[in-house]
């Protein structure tokens, strides 16, 4: 699935949104479900979408950004087409996974600042716990979770999905 | 197969308890042992076992008993993850570590057409004399041997997606009796009786919140099965919906039942896919089978349960959070009272409950509260999950009789510690509970015991530290951990949790003065008492505790910068050896302060006082001549 541009997105399938909405019944109080269903769709929310969404809601735009920047889990920038999860919970901190998140960065070239790579291919987090704190120190990848991690089983996995990207 | 009254579901579940399946293997299927390869392992066994002609059930008509020669069955998690994948052979009760497909032939041969045991897959030991001691059966190994499964008496013995299986072991019987035969007042009678506690953390009765909600008058009320195990280290929980989904549900329309409540949530954190997907499956049989919906098991009682999906926000664990989010705004907690009993979900009342104290619930209908209260302790009784991880050997998912020492629980039941090093400390409740050191070893595991020391029960993560943790960097690692989950609504949390951090991070990179830790104290104290939530309420503890047991590591960073475990990285000093030392000049040039000087064919010298640390020099210099040394005690 490649990613569309925005303005590409939003004239095709405003009809997903609609149908998202729909599915829940046009209510509030799934606006948490509804909005990961979108970020499913586009991979993060795109500001136009949400102002559509509060609109359809009948809750200001504001509720519906309050929301979209509460949650760790969504994103107002596109996101890359997998998602690297580095744990840093405390067993996997206790077990080094900073220098896991640091190979991780480095082999994908991230600066200071930067979570995605410009090709939009990977995005990296640090998430707080994966639950899966007996194989410390882990790293998922969309949602594989791998572990005990060390710097170069980080680089194999990520080379792994790289040239599985690159043949499909 | 629906089952239209108890009856129904009687005889079902008697007709499944007669079949017999003459050995059964059972292979780990959880988050750990996934992560390692299990899927890989089960479809091997499922080829081998039908090449072999063994997965054909035999039905032999004699004396109305069915029998199947082996079944092959996925399962929750085993304990020990760290060994996954893990296969058990039953009823021999053999387990098998680290297995790998190209095993999986052997164990066919060997074990289940033999009855031999492969004894380069089972748990061993070497003992001090070299010996090597073997431990094939599950009944024997040190690891399970002190453990009480009542919570998990399911987990790693069932297919978590097959509501016969569940049922087989009297599933759903609980739910049938409190239907049939008990009053709401009954219920919460009996689990007043039992003594129950909430397994969240915060330990408070089950059966008296259960009363207060009863007692509120509403045309609705809500129960919610709180699964949003935020805590870093921790994944009991995660455990139990996965490996046991139906006690978790089953508990739920028990405590509906009890409170009045015609509708359930399962709010489960974003993170735990295969959580969410094996709930969705069991909420599914449970309403094709009857269990739920309309007019359960023939009574006229209905109850929906719906699953919410967290998206990331560790301030949702706290009930008003929770209950935000689930109406869909911002997961921000709200003053109590009015506490949810009274008003709670979109305004009724609310009982909330920690997923592992409603797996409780049916064992204790079950069996009886006297039952429930043989174990534990007579102000904590029952059991408790903990997932033991950090430095101790035996990394996984345990559960404990309430009383247990701290000592058993990482010595005998964790093994000690990891390569031979020191127990240092054991941190218990996550972010919000304290570092307890090996004075406490042989403090017992209950609420009250806990809460005296300074620490909680928490959910139960219990992460042990050994001598190469610094105390003090494992403080920042939790306040930077609250810090930024912390929800802004109120301002001793936001403020409060932002400037002890700043203090800790100056602490570790050696910056701070004894002031600083006065005002660390200080600031803890006002963060406590003054927070909005239990989350700011309880973010100062880890460094209370650190303070109050491990002042001294404090001190070292304070006065003398010296880090004692050797890990905060500014208490390093950077030295050249002259002798290797070939003045080529690349260490000078890649310093990013200056700080290194010479000349040619002299050797170069760092500038301690100017060094920031960086280590940019150690990385550059061809000839190894940068040498890393640990400030001591007195040569600072």
């Amino acid at each position: 699935m490649e990613r569309l541009e925005p303005e590409v997105a939003l004239g095709r399938s405003f009809e997903k949104v609609n149908a998202i909405l729909e599915k829940h019944g046009y209510d509030s109080a799934n606006l948490i479900a509804i909005l990961q269903e979108i970020q499913e769709e586009y991979r993060y929310l795109p500001e136009e979408i949400l102002t559509y969404v509060a609109t359809a809601l009948r809750v200001s735009p504001a509720y519906v950004y309050g929301v979209a920047t509460f949650y760790a889990q969504f994103s107002l920038k596109p996101k890359g087409k997998h998602i690297i999860r580095v744990c840093d919970g405390t067993a996997c901190h206790v077990k080094g996974s900073e220098k896991v998140l640091r190979a991780v960065r480095e082999y994908l070239g991230l600066r200071e600042g930067e979570n995605t790579t410009p090709d939009l291919l990977f995005t990296v987090e640090t998430v707080a716990c994966i639950g899966a704190c007996a194989l410390a120190p882990v790293m998922a990848v969309d949602n594989e979770v791998f572990g005990p991690m060390d710097e170069e089983r980080a680089r194999q996995i990520i080379e792994e999905i790289e040239k599985r990207s690159e043949v499909s | 197969m629906r089952f239209a009254t108890r009856s129904d579901l009687e005889e079902y579940i008697g007709s499944l308890k007669k079949q017999q399946q003459k050995q059964r293997v059972l292979v780990c299927m959880g988050t750990g042992c996934l992560a390692k390869g299990a899927e890989a392992v089960y479809r091997r066994f499922a080829e081998v076992l039908a090449r072999e002609g063994l997965d054909v059930l035999l039905v032999l008509d004699r004396e109305d008993v069915v029998e199947q020669h082996f079944a092959l069955c996925p399962t929750g998690c085993m304990g020990i993850c760290e060994t996954g994948p893990r296969v058990r052979v039953e009823p021999h009760g053999i387990q098998y570590l680290r297995v790998r497909p190209e095993d999986v032939e052997e164990i066919v041969e060997e074990t289940l057409k033999k009855g031999n045991i492969v004894y380069r897959l089972v748990q061993s030991e070497v003992l001090p004399d070299g010996r090597v001691q073997h431990w094939p059966l599950i009944k024997d190994d040190p690891f399970y041997r002190k453990q009480v499964r009542l919570v998990l008496r399911n987990c790693g013995t069932i297919d978590p997606e097959n509501l016969d299986e569940y049922l087989a072991r009297d599933g759903y019987l609980a739910l049938a009796r409190v239907l049939t035969e008990m009053t709401p007042e009954d219920v919460i009678g009996e689990i007043m009786k039992s003594g129950l506690r909430g397994r969240g953390g915060g330990g408070f009765p089950t059966g008296r919140k259960w009363q207060f909600a009863r007692m509120v008058k509403a045309d609705k009320k809500y129960v919610i099965c709180n699964g949003d195990e935020g805590d870093p280290g921790a994944f009991m929980n995660r455990c139990l919906m996965e490996g046991d989904p139906h006690a978790v549900l089953e508990g739920l329309v028990i405590a509906g039942y009890a409170i009045g409540a015609q509708e359930g949530y399962i709010y489960v954190r974003a993170e735990y896919p295969l959580a969410v997907k094996r709930l969705r499956k069991a909420i599914q049989d449970a309403y094709q089978a009857g269990l739920l919906g309309e007019n359960i098991l023939g009574t006229g009682f209905r109850f929906d349960i719906r699953i919410k999906e967290g998206a990331g926000a560790f301030v949702c664990g706290e009930e008003t959070a929770l209950i935000a989010s689930i109406e869909g705004k911002r997961g921000m907690p709200n003053p109590r009272p009015p506490y949810p009993a009274q008003k709670g979900l979109f305004g009724k009342p609310t009982v909330i409950n920690n997923v592992e104290t409603l797996a409780n619930v049916p064992a204790i209908i079950l069996h009886g509260a006297e039952w429930f209260r043989s174990f534990g302790t007579a102000t904590s009784p029952g059991t408790k999950t903990f997932a033991l991880t950090g430095k101790v050997k035996n990394t996984g998912l345990v559960e404990v009789p309430m009383g247990i020492t701290l000592r058993e629980l990482i010595f005998d039941v964790g093994g000690g510690i990891q390569n031979g090093k020191r127990f240092k400390a054991v941190q218990i409740g996550g972010p919000s509970g304290g570092c307890l050191p090996e004075a406490f070893l042989d403090l017992p595991v209950d609420y009250d015991s806990l809460c005296g020391a300074g620490a909680i029960m928490g959910s139960g993560g219990l992460v042990v530290l050994d001598e190469d943790t610094c105390i003090v960097e494992v403080a920042r690692f939790f306040m930077s951990f609250t810090q930024s989950e912390s929800c802004g609504k109120c301002v001793p949390c936001r403020e409060g949790t932002k400037h002890m951090l700043n203090i800790l991070q100056k602490i570790v990179d050696g910056k701070a003065t004894l002031e600083d830790l006065a005002l660390l104290e200080e600031t803890a104290l006002v963060v406590k008492d003054a927070s909005l939530c239990g989350l700011g309420k309880t973010a100062p503890n880890p460094v209370l505790t650190t303070l109050r047991y491990f002042r001294d590591e404090y001190i070292d960073h304070v006065v003398h910068k010296v880090c004692p475990a050797q890990v905060c990285q500014a208490m390093r000093e950077f030295w050249i050896d002259p002798e290797k030392c070939r003045a080529c000049g690349k260490c000078a040039r890649v310093c990013p302060v200056s700080c290194i000087s010479g000349r040619p064919k002299v050797p170069y010298v760092i500038d301690q006082a100017k060094c920031i640390k960086c280590g940019s020099c150690f990385e550059a210099c061809p000839f190894d001549a940068i040498v890393i040394k640990w400030r001591r005690k007195g040569n600072a």
